[in-house]
C-alpha cells in the first residue's frame, strides 16, 4: 500500500514538473519558417543598418500606395546578380525598402558602396526573424504590398529578371 | 555529397537501433545462454554509420561547405582549420550529433568490455541504450537534422564569433559530452540488473569503471568551461553561477554520490537501492542539462537554438524515460535481495551515506537556483534572478559540517570501527592549521566571523590529506582525488577572501598606488589593423622588489562601430594579476580596472589532481584484470 502510494506520489509530482516545464517552454517566442503570411504583422521594430535607430517597420510603408520590399545578403550570390535590376527600379523612380538577411553589417555597408544602392531605406534583420514575419524562405526575395490593406500582392522568390520589372511596374500603377 | 553521405547513415542508423530494440526484447524474454552474435555486428555498423555521419559534417565543416545550413550558419571560409573542425560541435546540430556518436560508441566498448557478464542483462542494457540512441537519432533527423541543404549555395559563412574561437572551448564540449554520455551506460546497465537482479558486488565492480569515466570526463569537462570564461569572458572570475554551468554541476554532485556508494556496493554489498536511484537521477540530470540548454527555455550567455518543437522533444523523451525507470524500478524492487547487514554509527559506510547527503543537499540547492525562476515565470509570471550571493548563502555554511566530516569520514574502517585513545597527530595538525590561519587572517581586513573556521577547516583537511599519503591504508587515488578537493576548497576560499580591485580613469603618466604595489600607465599605443584601430597600452606595476608589464588591449572595429576590450593577465604560482582599459570620452583619459586574485591557477591545477586521481583509479582498475 505505502509502496503504491509512493509510486504515485513520485508520478504526480512527475506530470506537475512536465507541465510547468510545457508551460515554460510556451513562453518563448514562436518563430518557424512554415508559416506562410499573406498579411504582414507591421508591429515589429527593426534596426536601420545606416543610422543604428530603431523604426517600427510600419512607417516605412506609404500607406496610399504599394511598396517594394527586397529581401537580401551581401553573401547571396543571386542577390549580386539581382542587384542591377534593383537600380533599375531605382532609376523608374520606384521605392524600394530592404531587408538586410543575417548579414554582417559591414559586409552590407561594403556590399551597397561598391555596387550602388538601391533603396530608399535598409533594415536590418540578424537572426531572420523579421524575414519570417514576411513569410520569406530564403535570400533573394521580393515582395509587392498593399499600402492599403498589409497585403501581399505578388511574391517572387529568388533573383528578379527583366521581365519582372515591367511586371512590378505595372503592378504599381494599378494598386495605387 | 557529404550532405546526403551524412543523412542516409542516420537513417541506416535507425533501423539498426530499432532491430536491436525488437530482437534484445524477444531475446531477453527467452531463456539464450549466449549472446547472438549478430548483436555485436549490428551495433559495429551502426557506431560505424554514425561515424560516417559525423566525419562528413566535420568534411563539410573543414572544406566550408555552404550548401550545408549547418555549416553556413556557424563558419567561415577565414577561420582557421582548428576552428573550422571545432565548428562541427560548436552548434546545437552538430553538438547532438557528437552526443549520439559518443553513445553508440560507448555501447560499443560496453559490449567488448563485458563479455563475462550474464547473457540477460547485456540483453537489457542493450534494450535500454538502444532506445536512447532512438530517441537521439529521431530527436536529430526531425527537428536538427546537420545536414539540411540550402539553395541558393551562398559564397560565405555567417559564423565568426570570436568569443567562441578558444583552445578550451574548442574541446569543452566534446570532453564534457564524455561525462554526461557515460551516464547513460550506468543508466541502461542499472535498469538492467534491476530486472535481471544482478545487483550486488560483481556487478559494481564491473560497474564502477564506467563510472569513474564519466566522473573524471565531467571534472575535467567542467573545469575547461571554466578556464574558458576566466580567459575569454574576462569578467574576472571563475565560476558564475550561470544556468549553463550549474546545469554541468548537479550531475557532477549525483555522480560523485554515486562513486562512493558503488565503492559501498562492492565491499559491503549493501546501498543498492542508493546505487539504482543515483544512477537514474545522474542521467536523468544529464539529459535535463540537454533539455534545458538546447530548448531556449533558460536565459543565460550560452544558449542560442530558440526553437520550441526541440524543447518539447526533449522534454517529452525526458520524462518518458523517467517515467520508464520509475516503473521499473517500483515494480522490480523485490528482487532487490536485501542483504541487510548491521550498520554501527561509525563506520565508513555512514560517513558515506553522510557524504551522500551532503551531495543532495548541494544538488538541490543548485536545483532549486537553476529551475525555480522558470517554474516562477509560468506559476505567476514574474521573472527573477537568481545570483551567486543565493548560492553563496546556501551552500557555504554548510561547508564547515562537511569539511569535518571528510577530515576523518576516509580514515574509518568498513563496518566498524572504535574511537580511538587520543590521536596526537590529529592534534598537532589541528594546531598547525589554526597557528597558519590566525597568520593568514591577520593579513586580511575584510574578514567575518564565518571565514575564520572555513579557512582552520579547509587547511586543517588539506594537511590531513597530506598526511593521508604517508599513513592511510586507502588507495592511491582516492588520497589524490581527496587532496585535489581540499586544496580546491583552500584555494577557492583564499581567492575570496584577498582578491580585491581598483577602479580609476587615469592618462598616460599617471600612476595609482594599490595596496603595496604601484601601478603605471606609461603610454597607449595606437595602429590600424585589418579591420580594427587597436590601442594598446603599456602598463608597469612595481613592487618592492620587483616589476611586470602588462598590454591589454581595446580595439575599435569600424564597421560596425564596436569596441571590444581585451584584459592582460600575468599569471604566476601565488597570484594572477588582471588588468584591462576602457576609453572614456573625455580627452586623454582611461577607465583602468585592475584586480589581484591570488591563487589563480591553484584553482586548475587541484581540479586536474581531483580528476587525475580518478582517472588512475580506472587505469589501476584495469591492470588488477589482467
Amino acid at each position: 500500500m505505502s509502496k503504491n502510494i509512493k509510486f504515485l506520489g513520485l508520478l504526480l509530482t512527475l506530470i506537475i514538473i512536465f507541465i510547468i516545464l510545457l508551460k515554460g517552454l510556451n513562453v518563448s517566442k514562436d518563430y518557424s519558417n512554415k508559416k506562410l503570411k499573406s498579411k504582414i504583422d507591421f508591429s515589429l521594430n527593426a534596426k536601420k543598418l545606416f543610422s543604428d535607430e530603431i523604426i517600427n517597420i510600419s512607417d516605412l510603408f506609404d500607406k496610399n500606395s504599394p511598396s517594394v520590399v527586397n529581401i537580401w545578403a551581401s553573401w547571396c550570390a543571386p542577390c549580386r546578380e539581382e542587384h542591377q535590376f534593383l537600380m533599375k527600379l531605382k532609376d523608374m523612380n520606384i521605392n524600394i525598402i530592404g531587408i538586410n538577411y543575417k548579414d554582417s553589417p559591414k559586409n552590407a555597408k561594403n556590399f551597397l558602396s561598391s555596387l550602388g544602392n538601391p533603396y530608399s531605406e535598409v533594415i536590418t534583420d540578424n537572426d531572420g526573424t523579421k524575414s519570417i514575419e514576411f513569410g520569406a524562405i530564403g535570400v533573394p526575395e521580393t515582395f509587392i504590398i498593399s499600402g492599403k490593406t498589409n497585403e501581399i500582392i505578388k511574391k517572387y522568390i529568388g533573383p528578379l529578371t527583366s521581365e519582372n520589372l515591367i511586371e512590378i511596374k505595372n503592378l504599381l500603377k494599378k494598386n495605387v | 555529397m557529404s550532405n546526403y553521405l551524412g543523412n542516409y547513415s542516420l537513417y541506416i542508423a535507425l533501423i539498426a537501433s530499432v532491430y536491436l530494440i525488437f530482437k534484445s526484447y524477444l531475446d531477453a524474454n527467452s531463456e539464450n545462454k549466449y549472446l547472438d552474435k549478430n548483436f555485436i555486428l549490428i551495433t559495429s555498423i551502426q557506431t560505424i554509420m554514425i561515424m560516417v555521419s559525423f566525419f562528413s559534417l566535420v568534411a563539410a565543416f573543414v572544406i566550408s561547405d555552404f550548401s550545408n545550413e549547418t555549416v553556413f550558419n556557424n563558419s567561415h571560409t577565414l577561420k582557421p582549420l582548428f576552428y573550422k573542425v571545432s565548428g562541427t560541435w560548436g552548434n546545437h546540430e552538430g553538438s547532438l550529433l557528437l552526443w549520439l556518436l559518443v553513445l553508440s560508441i560507448f555501447l560499443f566498448i560496453f559490449l567488448l568490455n563485458s563479455r563475462s557478464q550474464d547473457t540477460k542483462y547485456k540483453l537489457l542494457t542493450i534494450l535500454f541504450q538502444q532506445i536512447i540512441i532512438s530517441g537521439f537519432l529521431v530527436f536529430i533527423l526531425l527537428t536538427s537534422n546537420p545536414f539540411k541543404m540550402l539553395y541558393p549555395i551562398p559564397s560565405e559563412g555567417l559564423g565568426l564569433n570570436p568569443i567562441l574561437q578558444d583552445p578550451a572551448l574548442a574541446i569543452h564540449p566534446p570532453i564534457l559530452y564524455l561525462g554526461y554520455v557515460g551516464t547513460s551506460i550506468i543508466f541502461s546497465a542499472s535498469l538492467a540488473s534491476m530486472i535481471s537482479g544482478n545487483i550486488g558486488d560483481k556487478w559494481a565492480r564491473h560497474i564502477k569503471k564506467w563510472v569513474l569515466v564519466s566522473w573524471v570526463f565531467l571534472t575535467i569537462g567542467i573545469l575547461l568551461g571554466s578556464i574558458w570564461a576566466y580567459y575569454e569572458l574576462g569578467w574576472g572570475g571563475f565560476w558564475f553561477w550561470d544556468p549553463v554551468e550549474n546545469v554541468s554541476l548537479m550531475p557532477w554532485f549525483c555522480l560523485t554520490a554515486l562513486l562512493h556508494t558503488v565503492i559501498v556496493l562492492q565491499k559491503r554489498n549493501s546501498f543498492k537501492e542508493w546505487t539504482i536511484i543515483l544512477s537514474i537521477t545522474t542521467f536523468s540530470l544529464s539529459m535535463s542539462g540537454t533539455f534545458l540548454v538546447r530548448s531556449g527555455i533558460l536565459n543565460s550567455i550560452h544558449t542560442f537554438a530558440n526553437d520550441p518543437s526541440r524543447g518539447l522533444f526533449i522534454l517529452s523523451f525526458l520524462f518518458i524515460l523517467i517515467l520508464m525507470s520509475i516503473l521499473i524500478f517500483f515494480f522490480n524492487q523485490n528482487k532487490i535481495s536485501n542483504t541487510a547487514k548491521e550498520n554501527f554509527i561509525l563506520s565508513k559506510e555512514t560517513a558515506i551515506l553522510v557524504n551522500n547527503w551532503f551531495m543532495m543537499f548541494f544538488l538541490s540547492v543548485v536545483l532549486v537556483g537553476t529551475i525555480y525562476p522558470i517554474f516562477l515565470e509560468v506559476l505567476n509570471g514574474s521573472k527573477i534572478s537568481v545570483g551567486p550571493p543565493f548560492y553563496h548563502n546556501l551552500l557555504i555554511p554548510f561547508l564547515i559540517p562537511f569539511l569535518i566530516f571528510m577530515s576523518f569520514g576516509p580514515s574509518l574502517k568498513w563496518i566498524k570501527d572504535k574511537l580511538k585513545k587520543f590521536n596526537y597527530n590529529i592534534l598537532i595538525i589541528f594546531f598547525v592549521s589554526l597557528l597558519i590561519s590566525f597568520v593568514i587572517l591577520t593579513k586580511t581586513e575584510n574578514s567575518f566571523l564565518l571565514s575564520i573556521p572555513l579557512i582552520v577547516l579547509s587547511i586543517y583537511l588539506l594537511l590531513v590529506t597530506i598526511k593521508d599519503f604517508f599513513v592511510s591504508r586507502s588507495s592511491i587515488s582516492q588520497k589524490i582525488s581527496h587532496f585535489g578537493f581540499s586544496l580546491l576548497i583552500t584555494s577557492i576560499l583564499l581567492n575570496g577572501l584577498f582578491s580585491n580591485e581598483f577602479n580609476s580613469n587615469m592618462k598616460v603618466g599617471d600612476e595609482r598606488i594599490f595596496n603595496d604595489k604601484v601601478v603605471k600607465l606609461k603610454e597607449v599605443n595606437v595602429t590600424d589593423v585589418d579591420n580594427y584601430k587597436s590601442l594598446k597600452a603599456s602598463f608597469e606595476v612595481t613592487n618592492k622588489n620587483s616589476s611586470f608589464a602588462l598590454y591589454p588591449e581595446v580595439r575599435i572595429y569600424k564597421q560596425p562601430l564596436t569596441i571590444t576590450s581585451e584584459a592582460d593577465i600575468k599569471t604566476t604560482l601565488f597570484s594572477d594579476n588582471f588588468l584591462v582599459f576602457n576609453i572614456l570620452k573625455d580627452d586623454g583619459y582611461y577607465n583602468v580596472r585592475y584586480q589581484y586574485k591570488p591563487l589563480m591557477i591553484w584553482i586548475w591545477i587541484s581540479t586536474i589532481f581531483i580528476g587525475f586521481g580518478g582517472l588512475l583509479s580506472v587505469i589501476r582498475k584495469n591492470e588488477q584484470k589482467y
